[in-house]
Parts: C-alpha cells; structure tokens; sequence
C-alpha cells in the first residue's frame, strides 16, 4: 500500500493530489507504525506528518498554483544512481540481524536500563515519555531550539513590509542580473526606494 | 541464513529508493519536497523496525511479565518527525519565495531566467 501511494506520488502532476496522497501517505506510514509497537510514534505522525504538512503544503500550492510539467523525457542518471543507492543497501542489510528478534544488539544497551528502572526513576508507565523527556532531555530541547530557528526562518522569509515588496518587484533579481542596458533606469529605482534601515 | 526477516529492511529500501528518484527527477519544487518527506518517512519505518520485538507489545509499562519493543527508536524517530515538518515548512516558505521572485517554480524555467540557457 505505501510503495502503490509513493509510486502514484511519483506520476501524478496535479500538485493539489500530490499534497492529498502525501497526507494518505503520512497517515498509512502511522498505521504501519502502530503495528510495530510505536503508538506514540504514530500519533505524531498522524498528528503533525498527515495533519500540519499537508495544511502547509496547500498554502504553499494555493500561493503558488497548482499543476506541475509533466518531465520531457524518463530521466536515466537519476534512475541509475537510485539503483546503485538501493543494491548498496540492499548489500548491506545482509550483515542486519533479522526484524523482531529479541536478541539483536539494539535491545541490550540502555534499552534494558529504559525499561527496568525508568518506573522507579521516573514513575510514569510510559517509557517512550520518561526517555524523551527526562533521560534524552537535552535532545528534546534541541529539537525546541531547531523549530524555533525554523520558526524564524519562515517569518524571515514570508513576512515582509509592503513598501521593500514592492521595490523588490521593480528591480527583480532576474531583470537586473541581464540587462545591463536597463542597469540605470534600475539604479534610480532603488535609491528612490532607500528606506531607513539601509544606511 | 534467515533472509524473510529481512524483508522490513528492503521494504524501506524500496521506498527510499521512490522518493530519492522523486526528489532527483522531478523538476517541480514541491514535489521535491513531496519527495524529501517520501524519503524521511522511508528511514523513520526502518528505525521503528529495528526496535520491534517479535511478541513485544507497546512499551508502556504493566504488572506481570510482558515483553516490550526498544523505546529508544520511537523517541529519536518522535524528534525527528518533528525536526522534519519544521524543515518542511521552511522549504515550502523559500518556494513561496522563489515564486514571487521568478514567477515559477519550475527548475528548468528558473535556470532559463538565470542563465538565459
């Protein structure tokens, strides 16, 4: 079911389906993610995977418009270094102990620790909450701080006065990056445009 | 050598390798992102099924002797997913972006406006 999705993800153009199958695609990941023990994993993968980036991602179409070109040609070097990519890992996962065996090396270091002593430490039932928050906390506030930088990136970007907008539209990058002719008329522009902050 | 229980290793593979060709072939900048997200989700699946235990259940705790699977990949995958809708959101937002400066977010067409190739 998700290879079908992200295979329909692949063909379609229509940017407005494309944002919808992500969310499907979001939202059957989740499901995959319950059935292997990871309940909290799949809440926020429903909640914030299928639920805010999708509502982002139609903004984004609905600012930006909403079909894509079709590629003029199946691309091969793209194709041939997927492949390479995919063998290479397909080779490696041959040394991978096998999926649920209670013996594999990742369940034996803190993850025993985790699970015997976190109720005594901590006192809550929910493992996967006492770790993120008490033992691994340092990692939750640098997930804090990288959405915050996030956070600000955006507003950085989006938000900006009326008055620069308009001046950005005048002398717009490409305009000015060719015609060398138009370079006075645009100068002019911009030193009309000055405004305080500049100097 | 037990290669069924390899089978949730190359499922991964499988849809890494769908949204890296995504992300390389397309032109159109959101379905690169589309793509990027496709991938994540891909490596997010592979970590999760490392930490399953066969007969474990969730790793919430309770009375009597029950076997639970590896918390620690569900709390960095949480942290990623997370880390990963900020990303998302700021790609989205630069795409706005790059629309209002060149009116399309074709790459092709970007690279004709830049270049005049």
């Amino acid at each position: 079911m998700l290879v079908l999705t992200a295979l329909a993800l692949l063909k379609l153009n229509n940017l407005f389906a494309v944002a919808m199958l992500a969310g499907i695609y979001s939202l059957l990941s989740a499901a995959l993610f319950t059935v292997m023990d990871a309940v909290d994993v799949a809440f926020t993968e429903a909640a914030v995977g299928a639920g805010i980036s999708t509502v982002l991602m139609l903004g984004c179409i609905a600012l930006v418009g909403q079909t894509s070109k079709q590629p003029p040609k199946p691309a091969f070097l793209p194709l041939f270094v997927v492949f390479v990519t995919g063998g290479m890992l397909v080779y490696g996962t041959l040394d991978i102990p096998p999926y649920g065996d209670p013996d594999n090396p990742v369940h034996h270091h803190v993850a025993d620790y985790y699970l015997e002593d976190s109720s005594h430490d901590i006192g809550i039932p929910n493992v996967v909450t006492s770790v993120l928050a008490s033992y691994r906390g340092y990692d939750t506030m640098g997930e804090t701080t990288v959405i915050f930088a996030a956070m600000v990136g955006v507003l950085l970007l989006l938000v900006q006065s009326p008055r620069r907008r308009g001046s950005y539209k005048d002398s717009s990058l490409k305009s000015s990056y060719h015609n060398s002719s138009d370079n006075h008329s645009m100068h002019s522009t911009s030193e009309d445009d000055s405004y305080p902050g500049d100097n | 050598m037990n290669l069924l229980g390899l089978v949730n290793y190359w499922a991964f593979i499988i849809l890494m390798m769908i949204g890296l060709y995504i992300l390389l072939s397309r032109g159109n900048l959101i379905k690169k992102m589309v793509g990027l997200s496709v991938f994540q989700t891909a490596v997010f699946i592979m970590y999760i099924s490392m930490g399953k235990v066969q007969g474990g259940t969730a790793p919430i705790l309770m009375n009597g002797d029950v076997a639970y699977s590896n918390p620690l990949p569900h709390v960095l995958i949480l942290t990623a997913i997370v880390v990963g809708v900020a990303t998302t959101a700021v790609g989205l937002s630069l795409i706005v972006r790059i629309h209002e400066a060149y009116g399309t977010i074709e790459e092709d067409e970007i690279q004709i406006e830049d270049f005049g190739t």
